[in-house]
């Protein structure tokens, strides 16, 4: 029984990242039909870049990451969409293949720059500690979570912007016809997807160290929880990453973190045999 | 106001439209009609820019938009609703009408309102999701989004196909105002009685060729019925 609560607050939080992530791949492939391989490595550039804000910073490195990060990582996706991913729109398997080799590129270049052993960001002071069995760190990163799916809500239903994003979502023929220009909306999504991974990224070096391959540790749970919460939903994602992260947690503490990865997966599948269009079902996709 | 010029498309190796010339003068209406498949929501695609021309010209406003993307014609003052009354279903009606709002150029609300005026029928609904609308709301709603853009030019793709009797008719009396009100109107219609009310000028396609145009007056020869005719 200690043992099902101590597990808590660790399979939320790691629920939290892993919604923060896959909100932006569903972004991206809701939109887009884009599966981006290399949004791994968003995840990476994030939290590097908190660890080189800490000579500048100290402690407080991790505050000042969340916006440095967001913008670092969302001017990759930026980048990787204008000079790569948008010539091969209505190709996934070339896109797949693509954004893969850009993340193993990436990931080199994390090597060269950064060395290959692990580095570690220091947490700021006001994080240690915790009440009762829900460390300060593991709050903060649930908090983050909140914050983000609330303003990513209020962006897609209060904001031309988002409300564009939307329209081009549900019938990209129609919203171009419309006026809208989906060049440009697709751009801002990707730009906001690939941002989310990076601040996943500055709470990721909260509860662990970096190194270059930390994308790959999380990439494909976060596809889970894409493919389990159905595309392009907000809600399913979010029931989807908390039970994901949970059942992660439980499993690596009653067995191994390898079997543990086997018994997610056989429970997904199973899952899937159940409700192949993932937690909620929409005639079209959209965010609600 | 448009003209199109010897346009030439298709889809891959597929050409659908061989060589079609119109022109739409300001004000004017043109109906362009033709049996299923010989390429009317071709030519329109092509127009608006959504599929690219493969040969000819499009001119709006003495400009060659030719090249143009689909939203950079809007903000020149075209419009288009396609074909099958396509909404954003999740979105609200109101929503529909203030994304595209919200994309153009004058952002002027009462344009909003001007769009809703034309459609009152669509005021009691504005809070609905456009997924829930019937056939012929969603049609409505279709035309007020666009009207939203303030266009000069109104291309619309069989407005009144699989939508219900009563509301035809509505549609009809809206087209034939903003007609009226001086917009020009290029329409694809496979009713010959509908396409006779409202249009100035006609042509028919057959197999992606320009087979008859002329004055409206002229629809009636048996010759007009025999290109329609299945
Ligand atoms: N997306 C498409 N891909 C391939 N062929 C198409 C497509 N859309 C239409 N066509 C073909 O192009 C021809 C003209 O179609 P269309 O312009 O829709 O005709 P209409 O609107 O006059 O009924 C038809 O032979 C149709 O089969
Ligand atoms: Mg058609």
């Amino acid at each position: 029984m200690e043992a099902i609560v101590n597990q808590l607050p660790i399979g939320l939080s790691i629920g939290a990242v892993l919604l923060l992530i896959a909100l932006g791949l569903t972004f991206t492939f809701g939109q887009m039909g884009v599966i981006n391989m290399a949004h791994g490595e968003f995840i990476m550039a994030g939290a590097y870049t908190a660890y080189l804000l800490q000579g500048w910073a100290g402690g407080q490195a991790v505050l000042v990451a969340l916006p440095v990060a967001f913008a670092v990582a969302g001017l990759m996706g930026l980048i990787l969409e204008r000079t790569a991913i948008r010539h091969f729109y209505g190709r996934p398997l070339d896109t797949l293949l693509l954004t893969w080799g850009v993340s193993l590129v990436l990931q080199q270049l994390a090597r060269d720059l950064f060395g290959a052993p692990n580095v570690q960001v220091q947490a700021p002071g006001w994080l240690q500690g915790g009440i009762g069995i829900m460390p300060y760190n593991r709050m903060f990163i649930l908090a983050l979570a909140i914050g983000s799916v609330v303003a990513i809500w209020a962006y897609m239903n209060r904001s031309g912007q988002g409300r564009r994003m939307q329209a081009v979502m549900q019938n990209r023929r129609l919203a171009a016809t419309s006026g809208i220009d989906t060049g440009r909306v697709d751009m801002r999504t990707f730009f906001i997807g690939s941002g989310l991974a990076g601040v996943a990224g500055v709470a990721l070096t909260l509860i662990g160290p970096v190194g270059p391959a930390l994308g790959t540790y999380y990439i494909v749970d976060a596809f889970l929880v894409v493919v389990a919460g159905g595309l392009g939903q907000l809600r399913g994602a979010v029931i989807a990453a908390a039970a994901l992260g949970l059942l992660n947690s439980y499993a690596e503490f009653w067995s191994d973190a390898s079997l543990a990865k086997v018994i997610v997966f056989g429970v997904i599948v199973a899952f899937l045999q159940f409700r192949p269009q993932g937690l909620f079902v929409v005639r079209s996709r959209a965010l609600t | 106001m448009l003209s199109v010029e010897g346009l030439e498309a298709g889809y891959g190796g597929a050409r659908v439209l061989f060589g079609v010339s119109l022109e739409v003068a300001a004000g004017q209406l043109v109906c362009v009609m033709g049996r299923n498949g010989v390429g009317k929501t071709t030519l329109l695609d092509t127009v608006m820019g959504v599929l690219p021309a493969t040969g000819g010209s499009v001119t709006f406003d003495g400009r060659d938009v030719t090249r143009l993307k689909p939203h950079e014609r809007v903000r020149l003052g075209m419009a288009y609703v396609p074909q099958g009354h396509d909404t954003f279903p999740q979105l609200s009606v109101l929503g529909n009408l203030q994304v595209t709002l919200e994309a153009s150029p004058h952002r002027d609300p009462a344009a909003l309102e001007a769009a809703l005026d034309a459609f009152p029928k669509l005021k009691p609904l504005l809070k609905r999701r456009a997924g829930f609308l019937s056939g012929g709301q969603q049609q409505q709603l279709a035309i007020a989004r666009a009207l939203v853009t303030r266009p000069r030019l109104l291309i619309l793709d069989e407005p009144t196909e699989g939508i219900q009797p009563s509301i035809i008719l509505e549609i009809e009396e809206a087209i034939e105002r903003l007609h009226a009100s001086g917009l020009a109107v290029l329409l694809v219609e496979q009713y010959l009685d509908l396409a006779l009310r409202l249009a100035d000028r006609f042509l028919i396609l057959d197999a992606g060729r320009v087979v008859r145009s002329g004055e409206a007056a002229e629809l009636n020869a048996p010759e007009v019925h025999r290109l329609l005719a299945v």
